[in-house]
């Protein structure tokens, strides 16, 4: 019917917001503040059954308007934080936590904290229990500016410390942040989600109170309980914290295997496979083959040198030995078909000998081996760094000549 | 003066009023108990005026509201309106005579006034909006939902709800809430047969009027006016009065929140006069600016086409009747006869005109005609007959300007503003957090109103009956009046016809208006775009879907080609036998 062309309140304010997202796309701020002027008396009719209604659009798009647009102050931009904290009372927290975020990255960390502090405070009949996890946040958030304080009277007090004084006013105070911080640290990090920043602060924390064990603890739940989301990083911290505590080879193994299933090109892979090669276990050394192979798959690890070392020693080991040649040819079978275009390419090999002498060794030694000594890669490195007369290149090329005929079992 | 009893003592029908509001005999100056209900345009709290079967009107409640009726706050809509038109230029008389009149027939005929109460319709004093009394549900007391889902207004579905359940959340029996004494008996009945004034009608009053008078402006220029800020209609209940106090009901009757559609404008308009008895409306003649062939003559100046075409548009009006008085002029009550919508017809004959001399099959006019032009030695086909109109040239320089409007219009579009200053409240019990919405929504335009950087919020331009324009004085030869169409043209025994031999129909057989309400679906991908963007320029100046011109189109061609349709259509019957 006709009646479906009619412009109405809703359309016109629809076609309002669409000329707003335009502009907030192309950064025209004074453009969208001129629509969102416009669409503001959307708040005077009741929009219950939408699923985003205009007080919350207002305050996001408000938001953005006023971080970016020139002429916007500080001032500005908390009093209308405020306006926007009275609008919804469902979202009292959201906004809160959100306007403590810009505060913070205005560096205002005081003003944050106040923030903060009040926003904790807050009580609303029933919404206090149906807004319980954003209380969380708010709590878990002061928790970590006490820490900084804690952090910086920690600094206070070493720096003193040096210079033979002491200072008790000093010390009650970064005992009394670490109080505060650590109740509520504690008690974020117990629901499952991420909260890396949460879990290294606490962790210092404890560390610094001589608590090992809890440390532990909380390191090895966030890592390994299920219930909460994979998190690389989880497996990093507690490696690093066991390597602090100077724990067995093998339970650092076992804390970076982990993160080789979710992460092959963790920049740790090098740490692990040194580890690895390092062992006498057999089934070590076949992961730590696997653990280099597959870091080096990733781009971001074409050029580096300290990779192409690892997997060379172990290659040449292995081919020295003449053990467990099977091993080689079982991580090349996925990757004869493309290595040699990703790495091994005559252009890469002019690169890599302009660039990084030391990479195009450790490469050739990997490419004679594996491509055997007629690659193109092999040669034009040997070639070039015999005739620089560089030693250690005539004893590349006579090392991979001699042992050629493990690349045609390789290949074959 | 409409009350037309015959004097008890002399049977004369000579009345006029008293003081008191009474009816008395001018020549026996017998004063009868008949009253005249108190529908000022002003609104005076007479104390001496009696009113009907209703008792005298309280004079100050407590919220120092009066008692008023929703008719007179039309009538007061109707008033700022007529004012409105006037400054525009529109003659006097069409306030003082001919919309009073139209009015005051109204209300007697809906028995609003200046008539008997019908027995049995005591108004029920509804309570008010500042007490909600706990009276127990009345079975006759119509539920509020059912209330809100008659009324045809363009109420928001939401607001509905969320004031029915916010009305509902205050008592169980709640009472209706409106300011007027008669909001809620006003969206109760079913006032099919009575024609219950809404908002949208106030527009076919005024344009009832202005056709009366034959006044140069359309219906179409009419809702733009109205849009544009020029004729009161958003928000004209802020004119109203203190005393008449605005909530509940009321709003959703006064309160509009959509614009009104030519169509439905129309409609109702012809509704009413049917409705009100009038007479055959004073004729439309070839004089007047309402009679399509003065209308081609300004759609084809603002269209940016050529002067030559009217000899065409004028040729064909007389080919398919259309310019005839009789065919023109409204006969309400008629329903044989078609309604005319003037500015859509004649936008509709520039369109066949076009379809008639260029075919628009996107091939025809583009290329023929060019190789055409391209073919003859130009130098003194200019000197002799201007320059050739070319369709494409043409087609280039009308679609950027229209581009550019058409732009600026759907920013205007996604710019109104709704709300007005006077606060609208449904309840006394949400008024204080109406007003607190209120003064936030001000203060956030104030903020971001400052961040929006030079941009004034542009004053409303003067109400222009020419939106596009052209002149010949520009040297960029944009300008497309002076043109010849002696490339579409040719010499046949003396006389001038198209070259064109073609004609392609926009539907071969019409729907039936009465079942789905149009005489014809359009669908852009049907169609060719010459013709679609043809439609769209006239869409953009009417204001009106393209639909609504592609209609009037298949109604002409019918006309037009109506006997070899009809001849089509008898030899495919013979042929099934």
């Amino acid at each position: 019917s006709s009646n479906e062309h009619k412009l109405n309140f809703k359309k016109s304010k629809e076609a309002c917001l669409s000329y707003i997202q335009d502009a907030l796309l192309q950064k025209q701020w004074k453009r969208a503040a001129e629509f969102l002027t416009c669409y503001v008396e959307s708040l005077e009719k009741d929009y219950s059954r939408e699923h985003i209604g205009p007080s919350e659009m207002i305050w996001r798009i408000g938001t953005e308007i006023l971080w970016h647009h020139s002429q916007s102050s500080m001032k500005e931009f908390n009093c209308f934080m405020e306006q926007m904290k009275t609008l919804g009372v469902k979202r009292y927290l959201k906004v809160c936590l959100e306007h403590v975020f810009h505060l913070l990255c205005n560096g205002q960390t005081d003003e944050a904290y106040q923030n903060l502090s009040l926003a904790e405070s807050w009580r609303f009949g029933e919404q206090t229990a149906i807004q319980d996890k954003e209380m969380k946040l708010v709590q878990a958030y002061r928790g970590l500016l006490d820490y900084y304080s804690w952090s910086k009277q920690k600094n206070i007090l070493l720096e003193r410390g040096e210079d033979g004084f002491s200072d008790l006013a000093v010390e009650q105070e970064m005992h009394g942040y670490f109080r505060k911080a650590a109740v509520n640290l504690k008690e974020i990090i117990k629901i499952p989600g991420v909260w890396d920043i949460f879990v290294k602060c606490y962790v210092d924390l404890l560390e610094f109170y001589g608590d090992h064990n809890e440390a532990r603890q909380v390191l090895n739940e966030y890592a390994y309980n299920s219930k909460f989301p994979a998190n690389p990083n989880a497996h990093v911290y507690l490696y690093q914290f066991l390597k602090r505590q100077r724990e067995s080879k093998k339970s650092l193994i076992s804390a970076l295997k982990i993160l080789h299933d979710i992460v092959p090109s963790h920049e740790l892979m090098i740490d692990f496979n040194t580890m690895l090669q390092k062992s006498k276990k057999r089934k070590k050394c076949r992961l730590g083959l696997e653990v280099i192979f597959a870091a080096l798959d990733y781009a971001g690890w074409k050029e580096n040198a300290k990779a192409w070392s690892c997997l060379a020693r172990q290659v040449k080991q292995i081919v020295i030995s003449e053990k467990h040649i099977d091993w080689i040819k079982q991580e090349w079978n996925s990757r004869k078909d493309w290595w040699p275009a990703f790495h091994f390419s005559r252009y890469s090999a002019k690169r890599n000998w302009q660039e990084n002498k030391s990479l195009s060794y450790e490469k050739a030694l990997v490419a004679g081996i594996l491509l055997g000594k007629g690659c193109k890669y092999f040669k034009y490195i040997s070639h070039q760094g015999c005739k620089a007369q560089l030693k250690r290149f005539r004893m590349l090329k006579k090392f991979v000549n001699r042992h050629n005929p493990v690349y045609l079992r390789i290949s074959g | 003066r409409d009350f037309n009893e015959r004097c008890a003592q002399c049977s004369e029908v000579n009345w006029g009023l008293t003081d008191g509001g009474r009816f008395y005999c001018r020549s026996c100056h017998n004063v009868t108990e008949r009253t005249r209900e108190v529908v000022n345009t002003d609104f005076i709290t007479n104390s001496r005026v009696q009113t009907i079967s209703k008792g005298s009107r309280k004079q100050e409640k407590n919220d120092g509201g009066s008692e008023w009726y929703i008719c007179e706050g039309f009538q007061l809509v109707l008033k700022k309106q007529v004012e409105a038109l006037e400054a525009l230029g529109v003659c006097p008389q069409m306030k003082d005579e001919i919309l009073c009149n139209f009015w005051r027939c109204y209300l007697q005929k809906s028995k609003q006034a200046y008539c008997k109460r019908p027995a049995g319709e005591a108004v029920k004093a509804l309570s008010v909006c500042e007490s909600s009394t706990d009276v127990d549900s009345d079975p006759e007391r119509p539920s509020l939902l059912h209330l809100l889902s008659l009324s045809e207004s363009e109420g928001d579905l939401q607001t509905d709800c969320s004031f029915a359940s916010s009305v509902s959340k205050v008592s169980e029996s709640t009472s209706v809430y409106s300011g007027s004494v008669d909001g809620s008996l006003y969206l109760m009945k079913n006032q099919k047969e009575k024609l219950r004034m809404t908002m949208p009608m106030t527009l076919s009053f005024c344009y009832m009027a202005l056709l009366w008078v034959r006044e140069p402006i359309t219906l179409s220029e009419l809702l733009r006016y109205v849009v544009e800020g020029h004729i009161p209609y958003l928000n004209v209940f802020q004119h109203f009065p203190e005393k008449m106090k605005l909530c509940g009901l009321d709003l959703k009757i006064f309160c509009v929140e959509s614009w009104p559609v030519y169509e439905e404008v129309f409609n109702k308009m012809h509704e009413l006069a049917a409705f009100l008895d009038l007479p055959r409306f004073p004729d439309i003649t070839e004089s007047c600016f309402l009679h399509p062939d003065m209308l081609c003559m300004k759609y084809l100046m603002e269209a940016n086409l050529p002067d030559e075409l009217h000899n065409w548009t004028f040729f064909f009006l007389k080919k398919i009747g259309i310019g005839e008085v009789d065919f023109l002029t409204l006969v309400p009550g008629n329903k044989s006869t078609r309604k005319v919508k003037y500015d859509v017809l004649a936008a509709a004959v520039i369109v066949v005109v076009l379809k008639l001399l260029f075919l628009l099959d996107d091939h025809y006019e583009c290329f023929f005609v060019i190789s055409f032009i391209s073919s003859q030695t130009k130098v003194c086909i200019f000197f002799f007959f201007g320059p050739y109109f070319e369709f494409k040239k043409w087609y280039e320089v009308v679609k950027h300007s229209l581009d550019v409007e058409q732009k600026k219009l759907d920013e205007e579009r996604a710019k109104y503003l709704w709300r007005c200053e006077k606060p609208l409240f449904y309840s006394v019990k949400n008024k204080s957090k109406v007003l607190k919405r209120r003064q936030m929504v001000v203060n956030l335009q104030n903020q971001f109103g400052k961040l929006s950087g030079s941009v004034q919020r542009a004053k409303k331009p003067n109400p222009s009956s020419f939106q596009l324009s052209w002149s010949e004085e520009n040297t960029d030869g944009s300008c497309f009046h002076g043109h010849s169409l002696k490339g579409v043209l040719q010499e046949k025994r003396g006389l001038l016809t198209a070259m064109n031999p073609d004609y392609w129909l926009c539907t071969v057989k019409l729907c039936n208006e009465k079942l789905c309400g149009h005489l014809a679906h359009y669908r852009e991908v049907e169609f060719p775009q010459s013709y679609h963007f043809v439609l769209g320029l006239f869409s953009f100046l009417l204001r009106v879907q393209p639909s609504y011109i592609h209609d009037e189109v298949c109604m002409i061609e019918h006309k037009l080609f109506n006997k070899k349709l009809y001849k089509k259509l008898k030899y495919n019957t013979v042929l099934r036998k």
